[in-house]
């Protein structure tokens, strides 16, 4: 979280996405760029995910291109995804091991920050559940681990979908602090949410799936 | 990503899956069990001359194993699919291919290995010949990791599907005939008194090649499912 990126451009191109024979979007395009965050807003069965399952690589487009820093992230693979954290539905944690253990399986999706383990739940508020098994905590806490997971891979973009579902409100102020401070660091971030983020309105943009 | 990095990746990816599986034995012993159920009902089924028991021996430890393994495929992928894991394993920087390697070395260590103990001992159920021992152990040792990567790309093909059980009983058991061919071939020369050693290189080659062949369309297959 300490240190700064450099910036960075996520631009999409004319995206569409069809789902069956269902049109979600068409010739969608955005830019966004370090230091701003784009909040996805749209009624249920919009695309959302879809969408941001495109910018993440996970599903393939329809038509259209998505590039970071002017190349294309199919072409930049794996340099792409290290610079890249998605957060979906699923919290993407094991039930049998313990919050800790979870977060040392970090290092898996990527290259993890030199900030500890501990550092990253104790900011999430974990520090107390970090050996018990994560079966055993709240839907709230689950996603909390999950936020902590995000902040141990360093990643400049975070792309996340409804990251604030199941989270008290500590929670959200939690994650309002932490996209901040992401932001604030040159971060880029792209999330759907349905509920108001309180964040100042200059590097927020907000775009409407219809 | 450095080499070091990825190596890390990998280890740590094989102990987490060896740790779920610690923490939850029920699922790992079910294969071995499966296995031991099985080969121990054919005496009981056929008859008790030894002649025709040891004739059949090896095709049936063979074809045991070969279920067993293939009962427990779905668990390579399947938790990691539901959970969400899988696609934060698609999305790290590291070779999906390598990652996918680490997950089916997991799942041999965890299905194949228990096989290789008890066989020796449902052998001797058998009374095949302590001459063809080394054999049956060797040809499992060589087989059973071709059916854990062979069925690791039809595990990956069907782990979205909702009822992906029976296909994936189509799609791999015609991949796994070779080995079961070649495998219980070597045991059955083994036990004739002739040399298995053609067989077992024609195994060999198989692992072979399934080691270099099958986790790219694995990964490929994932990213198919998870899409």
């Amino acid at each position: 979280m300490s240190n700064e990126y450099s910036h960075a451009i996520l631009k999409a191109n004319a995206l569409t996405c069809i789902r069956d024979t269902n049109v979600l979007f068409e010739n969608l395009s955005f830019t966004v760029e370090s230091g701003q965050v784009l909040v996805v807003e749209g009624r249920n069965g919009s695309g959302k995910t879809s969408l941001l399952r495109i910018l993440s690589g996970i599903r393939q487009q329809d038509e259209g291109t998505v590039a970071w820093d002017g190349e294309s992230i199919d072409k930049l693979g794996a340099a792409y995804r290290q610079d890249m954290a998605y957060l979906g539905h699923q919290n993407g944690i094991k039930h049998e091991l313990t919050a800790a253990e979870n977060l040392q399986m970090a290092r898996i999706y990527g290259k993890i920050t030199n900030d500890s383990l501990d550092s990253a739940l104790e900011t999430t508020g974990l520090i107390e559940q970090a050996d018990i098994m994560a079966a055993n905590l709240s839907a709230g806490q689950k996603r909390r681990l999950a936020l902590a997971r995000l902040l141990l891979t360093d990643c400049c973009l975070w792309i996340l979908d409804e990251p604030l579902t199941t989270l008290d409100k500590a929670g959200i102020q939690l994650f309002e602090s932490l996209l901040k401070q992401h932001v604030a660091s040159g971060g880029v971030a792209v999330l759907s949410s349905h509920h108001e983020l309180n964040f100042d309105g200059s590097n927020i943009i907000r775009m409407s799936l219809s | 990503m450095s080499s070091l990095s990825l190596t890390k990746a990998f280890v740590t990816l094989l102990r987490r899956d060896l740790l779920l599986v610690m923490r939850r034995r029920s699922e790992a012993v079910n294969p071995v069990l499966f296995f031991i159920i099985v080969t121990s009902l054919f005496p009981f089924g056929t008859s008790s001359d030894t002649a025709l028991l040891q004739q059949i021996a090896p095709g049936i430890v063979w074809v045991a194993a070969l279920l067993a393994a293939m009962l427990s495929l779905d668990a390579i992928f399947r938790s990691d699919f539901e959970d969400g894991s899988l696609e934060q394993l698609m999305l790290s920087p590291h070779p999906a291919s390598v990652l996918v390697l680490a997950k089916v070395m997991a799942h041999w260590l965890v299905t194949g290995v228990p096989l290789l103990i008890a066989a020796p001992f449902m052998a001797l159920l058998y009374g095949l010949p302590s001459e063809a021992l080394p054999t049956l152990l060797i040809s499992l040792l060589i087989g059973t990791p071709v059916l854990s990567l062979v069925g690791s790309v039809g595990v990956a093909l069907t782990v979205a599907l909702r009822q992906g059980g029976v296909i994936l009983s189509l799609l791999v058991l015609p991949l796994y005939v070779p080995v079961l061919i070649f495998g219980s071939g070597a045991v059955e020369l083994a036990v004739q008194g002739f040399s298995p050693a053609a067989n077992l290189y024609m195994l060999s080659a198989i692992l072979a090649l399934a080691v270099v062949f099958t986790p790219w369309p694995a990964s490929a297959a994932l990213r198919l499912s998870l899409s």
